[in-house]
C-alpha cells in the first residue's frame, strides 16, 4: 500500500504503509520529484523534537508520533499544522511547507566555506 | 597542577516523548545502563565505565531538550565557595536537597545568560556497573551496543555566550580551548575545566536554553565506525558522520534519540592543559573546524536544536 503526498508548488512523493512522511519526501527529493522546492527540503531530528520540517496538511487523513510542544502547539496540530516526521498518511496528502523561521539573522554565516 | 574545583561533567537531564523509546535508545544502543527509576518517574542511566550513581536523567515531557547540565567538583566546601562566587557575579543561586535525584548530594543551581540551568554537586553514591578497583579487568560487564563509556560534554545553543565565556572563566575556573569569530562577533566557544579539549561548549543562538548535543565517549575510531553499524541496522535518524571535527579533534558522528534530542558518540581528542593557548577559528575555514573532513557546515549545523 502507497499513498501520494502532493507537496504543494514542488511535486509528488510515494509514501509506504507505515512511513513517516518526511522520509518519503527526502526520498522522492533525491529521486529529483520534489523539482520546484525552492532550496533543500528542510530536514532536521526526524523524530519529532526539532522542529524545522514543519508543514500544514491541506488535504488528506494521517497518524501522528508524539512532537515537541515547543514546536508544535495542541491547536497547531489539531489544524494540521505538524511535523511532517511525526505523522504516516492513511490516505493520499497533501501538505505545504511551513518551516519556521529557525535561520535568524545572525547566525548563519554570511558565507560557508566550501569544501573545494 | 591537580584538577581541583570543577571536576568534570556530572550528569545530563534531558526531556523525552516517549520514555519507552528512549530507554531502549540509550541502553541498547547506545549501551548505557538503567540504575533505577525515580518516584517521579524520572529514569536514572549511567555508562559502564563511570563510578557515579548516574551521568544520564530522563524526563517524560511534551517538549524535547534538557533540563539542566552539572558538574561535580572536588569537595564539600567547593560548594560553598562557588556558590559566593555566583552570587557575586550576580545569578541567582538555588539550593537542590541531597536524595532529590537517588544517589546525589546536595546540589546548586543556577541560569546563566544563555538561558540554561547549570547544577555543581560534590556527592554522589556509586552505583553499578562501575569500573573494578581491586586487580581490575577492562570492565565488569561486557559493553554492548555502541559502547559508550562515559557522558564527556554538551554543546548548548543560546543567546549571550559572550557573557557565558566571561562567567565560565571568571567564576567556575574553566579554559577557552577553542572558539570561533566570525565578521559580526564571537560564533561558539569550547569550554574545559580538565585535560579534555571541552567539557562544554555554546554556539550563539536567538532563542535561549536550546540543545544541540550530549556527547558520550567511545573507545576509539573502530568503536565510531561499529556504532555508525548500529545507527543503519536500528533506523536511527543520523545527522553527520562518521567523521571528524577539526576543532577538538574528535572523531563523531550526530544522531538522533526517538525524541529528536541530538545525541553525539566520539573518540580522541587531543590533551588540553590550562597553560595552552586558545586556538582560534575565523569565517574562512569554519566548516573544516566542524566537519573536517567534509569541509563545510551541514544545513542542521547552525539550525537544528532541541
Amino acid at each position: 500500500m502507497t499513498y501520494k503526498i502532493t507537496v504543494e508548488g514542488a511535486g509528488e512523493a510515494t509514501c509506504y504503509e507505515d512511513e513517516r512522511a518526511l522520509v518519503a519526501m527526502e526520498r522522492a527529493q533525491g529521486f529529483g520529484r520534489l523539482r520546484g522546492l525552492a532550496r533543500k527540503l528542510p530536514v532536521g531530528c526526524r523524530r519529532g523534537g526539532c522542529g524545522i520540517c514543519r508543514v500544514l496538511v491541506l488535504e488528506g487523513d494521517y497518524r501522528s508520533d508524539p512532537m515537541s510542544r515547543s514546536c508544535v502547539s495542541a491547536e497547531d496540530e489539531a489544524r494540521g499544522l505538524v511535523l511532517s516526521c511525526a505523522i504516516y498518511p492513511l490516505s493520499d496528502l497533501t501538505v505545504r511547507l511551513e518551516t519556521p523561521c529557525l535561520n535568524k539573522p545572525g547566525i548563519l554565516p554570511a558565507a560557508q566555506t566550501s569544501g573545494e | 597542577m591537580a584538577l581541583t574545583g570543577v571536576l568534570r561533567p556530572g550528569f545530563a537531564q534531558l526531556r523525552v516523548l516517549d520514555m519507552e523509546k528512549a530507554l531502549e535508545h540509550y541502553t541498547k544502543r547506545m549501551g548505557l545502563y538503567e540504575v533505577t527509576t525515580g518516584h517521579d518517574g524520572r529514569v536514572y542511566l549511567k555508562c559502564g565505565d563511570e563510578f557515579d550513581h548516574h551521568s544520564l536523567v530522563l524526563r517524560q515531557c511534551d517538549q524535547a531538550g534538557i533540563d539542566m547540565f552539572a558538574f561535580k567538583v572536588a569537595s564539600d566546601a567547593d560548594l560553598d565557595a562557588f556558590e559566593a562566587r555566583i552570587a557575586d557575579y550576580g545569578f541567582a543561586v538555588d539550593h537542590v536537597a541531597a536524595g532529590e535525584q537517588p544517589g546525589m548530594g546536595r546540589r546548586i543551581g543556577w541560569t546563566i545568560a544563555s538561558g540554561h540551568r547549570i547544577e555543581l554537586y560534590a556527592h554522589a553514591d556509586l552505583s553499578d556497573p562501575k569500573p573494578m578497583i581491586h586487580n581490575p579487568d577492562v570492565w565488569d560487564l561486557e559493553p554492548h551496543g555502541m559502547a559508550a563509556r562515559r557522558m564527556d560534554h554538551c554543546l548548548l545553543y543560546g543567546q549571550d555566550i559572550e557573557k557565558n565565556l566571561d562567567f565560565f572563566t571568571k567564576v567556575l575556573d574553566f579554559k577557552c580551548a577553542e572558539r570561533v569569530d566570525m565578521p559580526d562577533g564571537l560564533l561558539a566557544i569550547w569550554l574545559t575545566c580538565s585535560t579534555k579539549a571541552h567539557d562544554i561548549a555554546f554556539v550563539k543562538y536567538p532563542e535561549p536554553a536550546k540543545l544541540h548535543h550530549v556527547a558520550f565517549e567511545l573507545k576509539d575510531w573502530h568503536a565510531v565506525g561499529h556504532a555508525g553499524d548500529i545507527i543503519t541496522r536500528y533506523n536511527i535518524s543520523v545527522d553527520v558522520g562518521p567523521t571528524r571535527h577539526g576543532i577538538t579533534r574528535g572523531e563523531t558522528i550526530y544522531f538522533f534519540d526517538p525524541s529528536g534530542n541530538r545525541d553525539e558518540v566520539f573518540a580522541g581528542g587531543y590533551t588540553y592543559y590550562p597553560d595552552n593557548p586558545t586556538r582560534t577559528w575565523d569565517e574562512t575555514q569554519v566548516g573544516k573546524g566542524i566537519f573536517y573532513y567534509e569541509r563545510k557546515l551541514n544545513d542542521a549545523f547552525l539550525s537544528v536544536v532541541s
